[in-house]
């Protein structure tokens, strides 16, 4: 036991001495930084927080290398006001603490602004951090309104979770596309819940009726069986899957399996479908869904964006890599209208970007003319788009 | 109609969970070790079919046995680098020595696979069946009979093999095992390939019933097989069968009736009662502890 | 291990007083740091969760190491005092406006619940021995975090409001708000948590588990550990100290988790921070700090936390957790292989016998 200790003693102290020494190569920017002095003058410093390892792994390596284009592009023609940007993405296993952590170390490295982070639950937990240091904050894909409740400094470039869930209730309603409806949704996961209870709100003032609303959990999301059988025990016509795409996918085959062919209806969380590895898109024919980007779509600056990506990691990117893409520009166009330099600090610099937020419009890949509220929520149409043979048509 | 229906959907999930647990409880009655690694094994295992299948064109039965092969020599070599070296360490050490090999194996597949979910070609080619208004696809139809051929098979290799007896001696007196010349490392290395190779199978049943692959594919299922292991009576082969088979009943009909949402607590609130009934499980023995 | 020997009394009183002394220079030593203003952001947000993390493995350390029980559901307890404490707090937070005041009672208050769950599983499931133990713990650790996922409580004028289906099932008036929803958890609780408080939690985890190993019913308690047959016909009551032990582990996790739950802006309840994973975390540090060994868990809970947090200075991206996996292997191999064990005895005897012999060297 002596013995351990004594290792253990030395392994701590020579973790110390790492510490320092990290602090010493990295420290400098940091510390100019803090006391509200100039940072490393001369570049724009962007960090960026997500999952890039743990099972939302998919959503924050399409942030990283979404923005990592939008960037590469922004250098290549010249910076913003002729400043250069230097981008550093950090991975918070979608676990707020590590998300935390993920900031802090990010502060050290000197960062400026964040676009991030990618998922909820760490993302309201970053928020509340940057807003008590008013570091602008941009969130790609962090959908709750908790996020941006109560703090200035935080911006949304998806739609908030009761928009879509509004929207989707709405769109079901004023077509009307079916009178007995069943949800499936994901109770572990807010993005999900937040679609669903807004959604489940919103129904009692259309037509159609929710039969059927069965939840799972993120440790039991492979078998549907039984939620597809009751869905079709009560006779719904439309299923409505406020979801991610994974499990989608598995609900598509399995209702398949047991010959249940209702109508699918889905929210942006559903992008990324026809582009899963080895999905037979058959099951996905006749899929409307609520999305601001599909990668299809033949706009020049989608079909630029897919090419470089496709080049660049080998995968055709999803909404997650676009509304990052376009979170880098619309910090771009912020900083502009602000006329903001490098080196301010980063509370005057959150405070100059926040007034140009409101007055800005950005046409970008997820949606042209966004503009945005004081409150940090993005106004844009989502647009609903219908799987036909395939590939995304407008519904 | 939809209590038959869910029925089988459950006996086809716990079939599943038993081939796991299968593995799970040899090893465990073996080398008394709760090998967490496991269900990472069977996510290696169900990547190396997709791979064989989907990327490079080669039939299902070919990714199954290059699976099983690559696989068991993954058990081996496990085995020989991470626990080996422990034997004779505390078994809380082994523990933990598995569980560094499940993130290693889960980080591994992570950087060489890609965070993507990967939609899972199913190995069944045939099916479903409608008999009446009841669905049975060919998934289920396959995994319940695989799960029943391995049984018979695994019982036979035990109670009529000499390596099968080898486990059997070294199962219950190791000491006593290596008096009677028995070569326990091998026994042990041979228990770990089998298991492994089960592993493989259990991947190939458990992507082509719920078709998407991640490197954490495997998480959880091993940790339900590893109740469900314990449920039966760890240690004990019809044990890990029963168990599996009750566990998946127990989560469907839970998922159900009661709770879509609490299916999970509903599994483990049962485990609790049947264990603080029976202590060693459904089919396990009752050791008495001796002074 | 170390306890367990025939040690004189003193040398106990020492050992405990190393630790006290070790707990309290980091503390100095760290306000030093943060006076002179050289401390990284990302080591002072790590602060607090390292004393989280301490806590948690040194209150585990008393189940595992000195009760002798397998244990994976710790992270259950850590849950429901995470929760008990935020939910407090979120409810008085106009009421109780100086920090310090409210997370010492929503400490109280939430170690208090978990101590009573600790109690309350306990009783049934302590008879279990080893691996079944070990299940029906991690079983119970999920059947909290399932629970406390589907949870929704509010309140309006009217008082509290309480469903386990849906924010609109609490059937609130306009004025209504939400405090627990669901998997949503619980949003907005005031950050109380600091650095001071967190090294005085720790100070008190410490004095209540060492002053319990050190006195008579901690005698008993591992008296049940090393023979519980022969503990038993001495007359020692073995449900009676099992769950003694089993539940001022559970009240310490539950003040960890309270602590937790004010150093962030959301708390949910996820299998990475309460489920099994969290569960496994921790006992990976008590038995890297060696089983029985209070000092080596709070080592060793401190060195675990760093680790994969200075590892992001190499910009490895996902590199990171396998090396993370890879060292823990190594170290395990090297702690506790007996091979590699004779092995670094032979090193140890060769160095000592090529150095001058000192005095007083521990």
């Amino acid at each position: 036991m002596k013995n351990v200790k004594k290792v253990l003693a030395i392994a701590l102290a020579s973790v110390m001495a790492f510490a320092t020494v990290a602090c010493g190569n990295e420290g400098t920017p940091a510390v100019g930084t803090e006391s509200g002095k100039t940072a490393a003058a001369g570049t724009w410093r962007i960090g960026g927080i997500g999952p890039t390892t743990g099972g939302a792994a998919v959503y924050g390596q399409a942030v990283q290398n979404g923005a990592q284009i939008a960037v590469d592009e922004i250098n290549a023609a010249g910076g913003i006001n002729g400043v250069m940007i230097e981008y550093t993405f950090e991975d918070d296993e979608n676990i707020a603490e590590k998300g935390v952590n993920a900031y802090n170390s990010l502060k050290d490295w000197g960062m400026q602004m964040l676009l991030g982070t990618v998922t909820t639950t760490p993302c309201i937990a970053v928020s509340a951090e940057a807003a008590a240091d008013n570091m602008f904050l941009l969130t790609p894909s962090g959908s709750s309104t908790d996020i941006l409740e109560g703090k200035t400094n935080a911006f949304q470039v998806c739609f908030t979770d009761p928009n879509q869930g509004q929207g989707s209730a709405q769109y079901i309603g004023e077509n009307n596309m079916a009178s007995k409806v069943a949800v499936i949704y994901d109770s572990s996961n807010a993005y999900s819940q937040g679609i669903y209870e807004k959604f489940a709100q919103e129904a009692k003032n259309y037509s159609f009726e929710i039969v059927s609303a069965e939840a799972f959990t993120a440790d039991s999301n492979t078998d549907f069986s039984v939620q597809l059988q009751k869905a079709k025990d009560a006779g719904a016509e439309l299923l409505f899957l406020p979801i991610y795409c994974e499990q989608s996918a598995l609900i598509l085959t399995q209702a398949n399996a047991m010959g249940y062919k209702p109508t699918i209806f889905s929210c942006d969380g559903m992008d990324g479908i026809l582009t899963l590895d080895n999905f037979d898109v058959a099951l996905a024919e006749g899929v409307i869904l609520l999305t601001p980007f599909v990668a299809d779509a033949t706009d020049d600056a989608t079909v630029s964006f897919v090419t470089k990506y496709q080049a660049a990691y080998g995968e055709i990117p999803n909404q997650f890599a676009a509304d990052a893409y376009d979170g880098v520009y619309i910090i771009k166009a912020a900083i502009e209208a602000a006329n903001a330099t490098p080196d301010m600090s980063v509370s005057d610099l959150c405070d100059a970007l926040k007034e140009a937020m409101v007055n800005i419009t950005v046409d970008g890949l997820t949606g042209t003319g966004m503009t945005w509220e004081a409150t940090g929520e993005v106004s844009k149409d989502p647009k609903a788009m219908v799987i036909k043979d395939g590939v995304y048509v407008g519904y | 109609m939809s209590f038959l229906q869910y029925l089988i959907n459950g006996i086809s999930l716990g079939s599943i969970y038993a081939i796991i647990a299968l593995g799970y409880t040899m090893v465990y009655g073996i080398a008394k070790m709760l090998n967490f690694a496991h269900g990472d094994v069977i996510m290696v295992g169900a990547y190396v079919i997709f791979t064989t299948i989907s990327t490079m064109g080669y039939p299902p039965i070919v990714g199954v046995i290059v699976a099983v092969a690559l696989c068991t020599v993954l058990g081996i070599t496990i085995e020989r680098i991470a626990y080996k070296p422990l034997r004779g360490a505390s078994s809380l050490a082994v523990l933990i020595t598995a569980i560094g090999v499940s993130y290693f194996l889960q980080n591994m597949a992570l950087i060489v696979f890609g965070a993507d979910t990967k939609s899972f070609n199913s190995i069944v080619k045939f099916g479903p069946f409608h008999l009446g208004g009841l669905v049975i696809s060919g998934e289920t139809l396959v995994t319940i009979v695989s799960c029943i051929i391995i049984m018979i098979i695994l019982t036979t290799f035990i109670n009529k093999t000499k390596a099968g007896q080898a486990m059997l001696a070294v199962s219950e007196d190791k000491g006593a095992a290596v008096l009677m010349g028995i070569n326990v490392n091998q026994t042990i290395a041979l228990t770990f390939a089998i298991g492994s190779g089960l592993a493989a199978i259990a991947g190939s049943l458990l992507c082509s019933a719920y078709p998407t692959l991640s490197p954490y594919t495997g998480s959880m299922p091993g940790i339900k097989a590893f109740t469900a292991a314990v449920f039966g009576g760890i240690g004990s082969i019809p044990g890990a069968f029963v168990g599996g088979i009750l566990l998946g009943v127990i989560e469907i009909f839970g998922k159900a009736y009661i709770s879509s949402q609490l299916s999970d607590a509903i599994v483990f609130a049962v485990l609790i009662i049947v264990l603080i009934v029976k202590p060693s499980g459904i089919l396990g023995k009752n050791r008495q502890e001796k002074v | 291990m170390k306890l367990r020997n025939k040690f004189k009394f003193d040398k106990r009183a020492r050992q405990s007083l190393i630790t006290y002394a070790m707990v309290i220079i980091a503390f100095v030593v760290v306000q030093i740091l943060l006076a002179t203003g050289s401390m990284t952001s990302l080591m002072k947000g790590l602060l607090v969760p390292l004393c989280v993390y301490a806590i948690l493995a040194v209150s585990l350390n008393l189940t595992v190491g000195i009760l002798g029980e397998l244990s994976l559901g710790h992270a259950g307890f850590m849950c429901i005092g995470a929760f008990t404490g935020a939910f407090f707090s979120k409810c008085v937070q106009d009421v109780i406006t100086i920090g310090w005041l409210r997370i010492s009672i929503a400490i109280i208050l939430g170690s208090a619940m978990a101590g009573l769950f600790g109690f309350l599983i306990g009783m049934p499931v302590l008879r279990l021995k080893g691996d079944y133990l070990a299940i029906v713990t991690l079983g119970f650790g999920e059947i909290i975090k399932t629970v406390v996922n589907v949870v929704y409580i509010g309140r309006d004028e009217n008082g509290f409001h309480f469903s386990i289906k849906s924010n609109m099932d609490l059937n609130m008036t306009e004025n209504g708000k939400t405090i627990v929803k669901g998997a949503q958890g619980i949003t907005g609780t005031p950050k109380d948590a600091t650095f001071t408080i967190g090294i005085i939690l720790l100070l008190v985890t410490l004095f209540i588990v060492l002053n319990l190993i050190n006195s008579r019913d901690g005698r008993a308690i591992m008296a049940i550990r090393d023979n519980r047959i022969a503990a038993e016909s001495v007359g020692i009551n073995i449900t009676k100290y099992k769950l003694m032990a089993f539940s001022i582990s559970a009240a310490l996790a539950g003040s960890a988790g309270v602590l937790y739950a004010h150093n962030l802006n959301t708390l949910t309840a996820s299998t990475n921070n309460f489920g099994y994973n969290m569960s496994i975390n921790i006992l990976v540090f008590v038995v890297l700090g060696g089983i029985g060994n209070i000092r080596g868990s709070i080592i060793g809970a401190v060195i675990l936390t760093l680790l994969p947090e200075l590892l992001r200075s190499f910009n490895l991206d996902n590199l990171r957790m396998l090396i993370y996996a890879i060292i823990l292997i190594v170290v395990m191999l090297f702690n506790s292989a007996p091979s590699f064990i004779q092995f670094r005895e032979k090193v140890t005897a060769v160095v000592k016998s090529k150095l001058p012999k000192k005095g007083g060297v521990n």
